[in-house]
């Protein structure tokens, strides 16, 4: 007998971890965030309490600044699948007016993200909070754990990691405190989409190529959805056939020139940009032209 | 620079995807310290086997421009803990993650100074191999010894003892022929675990990936394509069936299923199976998932399975085969490694996680500590954050499980402070604890009360105070708390 194919382990793993969840928590909750990871997330948990419905509500934390075709996405995909839905927004941000340009992403971010998820797990009365955030997406997160522990105020102390061995969670916390779980921790972007593939997992729409309004500036596209996206004098946007690689609040979410229209392009996407010339995949993204002081340097 | 990985490429681009899905997955760890070029070598299997996205190796380039200019400095790759360094957070377990078109592999990097047998073990309970990095230069040292003993004591069933630095002795067979001869005679110790020798430089990037035209006395596979090809999976799927109900599954009065994961072997409609700890048998009725039911479920598939009669089942409780049924006692033997800055507390409860079970459980007695240099048995009233030792333990009700290096899933446990909720030790579980014997180490010292004699046990020889003036239990008492202050062992049978 063989063994299991790395995208069955993965599954395996991850139902096992959404399983052990539902076990061993008083009040899970599933932070949806509509992408592909959610979208893969959702697919995990109806697998993992199969022929049982999925155990535990959706929280959507909706800052106002997402994407048109996400939120419809959101609302039939989760009435399909018969799963409760919170929706949270912090109103009293909203109201005050905050925008990425008004005060900022940090702050922006922070208000209309974080404290807003805080709010809605303490309301919640929520004790353990899935995500499906993956190791490989930045360097910090490559130690982050499985079942991640927050003390009393929500808050991540990187010095103080429980040691997690085996697949021997240690899901206890005092009351006030709580987890947080990925499931996908071991998962990487192309495994997701390979998944997504394999076991056809409906995604928003904007993960696909075609011709979108954008706001061109050098590399970047910006969409335009937000009316106070500030404009330079006398731009116009432009028809640019595009996609979005990543899924988040419409201003800060540049896209991506790209013909990848079908799961199998994307993939074959990602595949050609991991395989291609370094020349090809270094880009610059810097504003200050630090790719200049580089090549004076002689890196080239 | 043939690489020695290359397959025919795909004609098309759905056999392409086919081969993409069809892969299988390697978990390896990587332990040396920070001068033996790891670091450097995970960035060189990463960056030679092209998983380096544009921003890590922006960064990188960003980093390394101004020390070295020209080239790439590929230890930063994978140097988080430079930062973490810095910023003065712990230095802890990594994961990185890389494919080749034939397999996927998951690296858990362990840091190899610093907390070195928690972040070790840690790296090591998921992985089936171990990468142990010598360095060409200094030859066999301790730690290289500790990195082996840690290896084979989580069961990992491959090893790849890299000889690293191989550029700075000129690339001399003789070199790593001496190494080879010292490690494999130490290694011979740990049955359990097949070794690898393979002489590399990882800075300059031979027998990484590619098999080096400046060691042609060499012949073995580079380290990549050893990586590829080393077999996976094998034991779980060998060992007999272990299945853990994580949860009784009850969505309408019709369905009773028992969800969980095939810890090892495979279980087939119509198998009979034995519920632990009860003891009681029934048969597969049928093997359910969302994709429809299944004849036939092996290791590592998460399935949920139905019985033939109604048991009472809950979870925690274990499914195995009849015909090799696990171990079921309340006393038990296990290798502890401390992980906690708090030490073990003899006497003390914890909570004990074993499969899908919690338990209370009580550290009863330590047989001894392992000196992890020497590998010497010695005795111990404690284990301090780090330390290994052999220990007995009780759990409050009986646990169904098997020896660790038999199984790794139902042999292995971690343990809970009750009150801080950490995570403060891993437990490796060797058999039920055999009743208490008299002690053979020389160097050891008990002692019991005996009709009101002192009994002091020297290693092999006993000494009695004969009849002691004492007749105030309270002098007694404070006799007793002298001889613990000093560290002397009551033995187990008499404290009860």
């Amino acid at each position: 007998m063989s063994a299991l194919t790395h995208l069955r382990q993965l599954e395996a793993e991850s139902i096992h971890i959404l399983r052990e969840v539902v076990a061993e928590c008083q009040r899970p909750v599933l932070l949806y965030s509509i992408g592909k990871d959610s979208s893969a997330l959702l697919r995990l948990a109806q697998k993992a309490f199969h022929p049982g419905p999925i155990p535990f509500p959706l929280l959507h934390i909706d800052t106002g600044y997402k994407f048109r075709e996400m939120i419809e996405f959101r609302d039939r995909y989760t009435a399909e699948l018969h799963v409760k839905l919170i929706v949270h927004t912090n109103q009293a941000a909203l109201k005050e007016g905050s925008t990425p340009f008004a005060w900022g992403t940090q702050r922006c971010c922070g208000a209309l993200k974080t404290t807003a998820l805080l709010d809605a797990l303490r309301d919640g009365g929520f004790d353990a909070a899935i995500g499906g955030a993956r190791r490989d997406e930045e360097r910090s997160r490559a130690k982050e754990r499985v079942f991640s522990f927050r003390d009393a105020r929500g808050q991540w102390d990187p010095r103080n990691q429980r040691p997690e061995l085996w697949n021997l969670f240690n899901t206890r916390v005092a009351t006030g405190e709580s987890l947080r779980v990925f499931p996908l921790s071991n998962w990487t972007e192309l495994d997701v989409w390979q998944y997504i593939h394999s076991e056809n997992i409906p995604v928003v729409p904007l993960y696909f190529a075609k011709l979108r309004p954008m706001l061109v500036r050098g590399d970047s596209l910006l969409p335009v959805e937000q009316p106070f996206v500030p404009r330079l004098l006398g731009e116009q946007p432009k028809l640019v056939k595009c996609r979005m690689r990543s899924l988040g609040c419409s201003p800060c979410t540049g896209a991506i020139r790209s013909d990848a229209d079908t799961v199998p392009r994307i993939i074959e996407e990602l595949v050609t940009m991991r395989r291609s010339e370094r020349q090809n995949r270094v880009i610059d993204y810097d504003q200050d032209g630090s790719m200049e002081v580089k090549k004076q340097e002689g890196y080239f | 620079m043939a690489a020695a990985t290359a397959l025919p490429a795909p004609d098309t681009f759905e056999e392409f995807l086919e081969r993409e899905q069809a892969k299988d997955l390697l978990r390896f760890t990587t332990a040396g310290s920070v001068d033996d070029g790891k670091s450097t070598l995970i960035g060189r299997l990463l960056y030679d086997s092209r998983n380096v996205y544009e921003d890590q190796l922006e960064s990188v380039t960003k980093a390394s421009v101004g020390r070295n200019s020209g080239t790439i400095d590929f230890s930063l790759l994978t140097d988080g803990l430079r930062a973490e360094r810095e910023q003065g957070i712990t230095i802890d377990v990594a994961y990185r993650y890389f494919a080749t078109p034939r397999r996927k592999f998951i690296i858990a990097d362990t840091p190899g100074h610093e907390q070195y047998t928690r972040n070790m073990v840690t790296g090591a309970s998921t992985a089936e191999l171990a990468i142990i990095l010598v360095d060409a230069r200094k030859g066999l040292l301790p730690q290289s010894r500790r990195h082996a003993y840690i290896a084979s004591l989580l069961g990992l069933p491959h090893a790849v003892i890299a000889v690293n630095k191989m550029d700075l002795v000129d690339y001399d067979r003789d070199v790593f022929a001496a190494i080879e001869s010292d490690f494999s005679l130490f290694l011979s110790r740990f049955q359990s675990m097949e070794p690898y020798f393979i002489p590399i430089s990882a800075l300059a990037g031979d027998n990484v990936v590619s098999r080096s035209a400046r060691m042609p006395w060499f012949h073995g596979p580079a380290l990549l394509e050893y990586l590829e090809r080393v077999p996976v999976g094998n034991r779980a799927q060998r060992a007999p069936f272990r299945f853990a109900v994580q949860r009784v599954v009850r969505p309408n009065p019709e369905f009773r299923g028992y969800a969980g994961t095939l810890a090892s072997g495979h279980v087939r409609t119509g198998d009979p199976v034995l519920v632990s700890p009860s003891g009681r048998r029934t048969y597969v009725a049928g093997i359910t998932t969302f994709d429809g039911d299944l004849e036939h479920a092996q290791a590592g598939q998460s399935v949920t399975l139905t019985l033939a009669d109604e048991l009472d089942i809950v979870r925690g409780d274990l499914l195995a085969a009849p015909t090799e049924p696990p171990e079921i006692a309340r006393s038990l033997e296990a290798t502890l490694v401390w992980l906690n800055e708090t030490p073990a507390q003899l006497h003390k409860r914890y909570r004990l996680k074993h499969s899908t079970r919690q338990e209370w459980a009580e550290l009863k007695h330590i047989e001894y500590r392992l000196n992890i240099n020497t590998l010497d048995q010695e005795p111990a009233q404690t284990l301090e954050m780090n330390a290994i030792g052999v220990v007995h333990i009780e759990t409050a009700r009986p646990l169904a499980f098997d020896n660790y290096l038999k199984n790794r899933a139902t042999g292995s446990f971690i343990l809970i402070d009750p009150v801080t909720n950490a995570t403060v030790a891993a437990g490796l579980l060797s058999g039920p604890a055999a009743p208490h014997a008299a002690p053979s180490d020389p160097h050891s010292v008990t002692w019991r009360m005996d009709h009101g004699s002192l009994v002091v046990s020297l290693g092999g020889s006993t000494h009695s105070t004969g009849p002691l003036p004492v007749s105030d239990p309270e002098a007694l008492a404070a006799l007793q708390r002298f001889l613990e202050h000093l560290q002397i062992v009551p033995p187990d049978s008499e404290k009860k």
